[in-house]
């Protein structure tokens, strides 16, 4: 690494079991362990989470909105991937 | 001609994109950091975010002057983990304004040269445990009312930082009541104490909402950009509508004889602040600036070295790992 200042990490906590690592947000260390140690001082004061994953942001491949176009406009006319596209008699039930 | 043909396209692009991101913000739909944004917004979000983190950073050094003297344990560790928030929360807004592009290292080179401000009220000393109270019931009182209307400005993540920071916020604000409060039902002596923080905070916490709306320049563009929600005089006149009550449970006297429920407009009428006593403090005569600036400076300089142990041992351990692999 060999730099003066401590690369930029990515935050993702599970509040509980059961859920999902959500991004929590970023802060700055020199290695994952102190990134980790630092993640629980600022993100888990009060008990928030019950686990942390830490990456370093350099290596997080973003989509860039100046394509979300041709990324995501697909899906907008596909109305059939939907339940509600087909229809069937009201008295129909457990469907 | 044709350099001038070019340039009237990029202007007509400019404009509509423009035009995109306004009506964007006008639906209340937030800005991310990678979609476009005009140079303006992006400065201004610099400028405020970073002010707002420098704040809270700075903020930590007029309480940490008492951590040592509090009065009991139950009160020590209160100050301390409401220091440690201040910390937090200045963490939460570096990372934020981190991702306008502008680095860590600047901002902080932006505080310590002193080209970026910080809120006045911290150039002010904490002469009394007293003024430990007044702090998080006056001043926290008057940043949580700046601070909410933050959680829903249009620039993704910085409403996010806010919600978080509002959320720990008002403990501060409860801990500074309650040493009041018990100042206030203790001895004479005690209960002058009090009084003294009062006088001496309740003024530069009504300056802490910032100029009136005809001196602030900011204020029309930011509103327009959800930056800012409510103006600087509505926020104040909230502050004093919601705070003498307050007082008058404590049994403290606000300090000033222009303080009036107006029955008619349903608010406290109050008296002239001294404008020129703020802007002698914003441009760095305040009676602590520069102590408050050369601790910042201290605590970065002569952390120095910890940083670099910790560099250095990050890459011992990272060559280990590479030769243990081989």
């Amino acid at each position: 690494m060999s730099k003066k200042n401590w690369p930029l990490w990515e935050v993702f906590v599970r509040s509980k079991n059961g859920l999902e690592h959500r991004h929590f947000g970023s802060l700055h260390a020199p290695d994952a362990d102190m990134a980790l140690k630092n993640a629980r001082d600022v993100y888990t004061r009060r008990s928030e989470g019950v686990s942390i994953w830490v990456v370093e942001s350099k290596n997080i491949k973003a989509s860039n909105p100046d394509d979300n176009g041709e990324m995501f406009e697909p899906a907008a006319d596909k109305a059939y991937r939907h339940p509600t596209f087909y229809e069937l008699p009201d008295d129909i039930e457990h469907m | 001609m044709k350099n001038q043909g070019k340039k009237n396209v990029r202007d007509e692009q400019m404009k509509s994109l423009e035009e995109i991101f306004e009506a964007k913000i006008a639906r209340d739909e937030k800005i991310e950091p990678k979609d476009w944004m005009p140079e303006k917004y992006r400065k201004t979000h610099i400028r405020q975010i970073s002010q707002h983190a420098h704040s809270e950073i700075v903020g930590m050094l007029p309480e940490g002057n008492w951590i040592t003297r509090a009065p009991s344990l139950r009160r020590k560790v209160a100050l301390l983990a409401k220091v440690q928030d201040e910390a937090g929360h200045g963490l939460y807004l570096y990372s934020a304004c981190e991702t306008l592009g502008i680095s860590r290292e600047e901002l902080y080179d932006q505080l310590h040269s002193g080209k970026a401000k910080y809120s006045s009220i911290f150039n002010y000393p904490t002469l009394t445990w007293a003024d430990i109270g007044a702090i998080g019931w006056l001043v926290d009182g008057a940043a949580i009312i700046n601070q909410v209307p933050l959680c829903s400005t249009s620039f993704g993540p910085y409403a996010r930082a806010m919600v978080r920071v509002c959320k720990e916020e008002s403990f501060h604000q409860r801990q500074g009541y309650e040493i009041m409060m018990t100042l206030c039902n203790g001895t004479q002596e005690q209960k002058d104490m009090a009084q003294d923080a009062l006088d001496r905070w309740w003024w530069p916490a009504l300056m802490m909402l910032g100029p009136t709306d005809d001196e602030s320049t900011h204020t029309e563009q930011s509103m327009k950009w959800k930056l800012k929600r409510k103006t600087n005089d509505e926020l104040r006149q909230q502050f004093i509508d919601q705070t003498v009550p307050q007082a008058d449970i404590l049994g403290l006297k606000v300090p000033d004889e222009d303080l009036k429920y107006n029955n008619e407009t349903g608010h406290y009428d109050f008296g002239e602040i001294d404008w020129e006593e703020f802007w002698q403090v914003v441009k760095g005569h305040g009676m602590c600036n520069k102590e408050r600036i050369s601790a910042r400076k201290n605590a970065w300089d002569n952390g120095e070295w910890v940083r670099d142990a910790a560099v250095a041992y990050a890459d011992k351990q990272a060559e280990k790992d590479v030769k243990e692999a081989v």
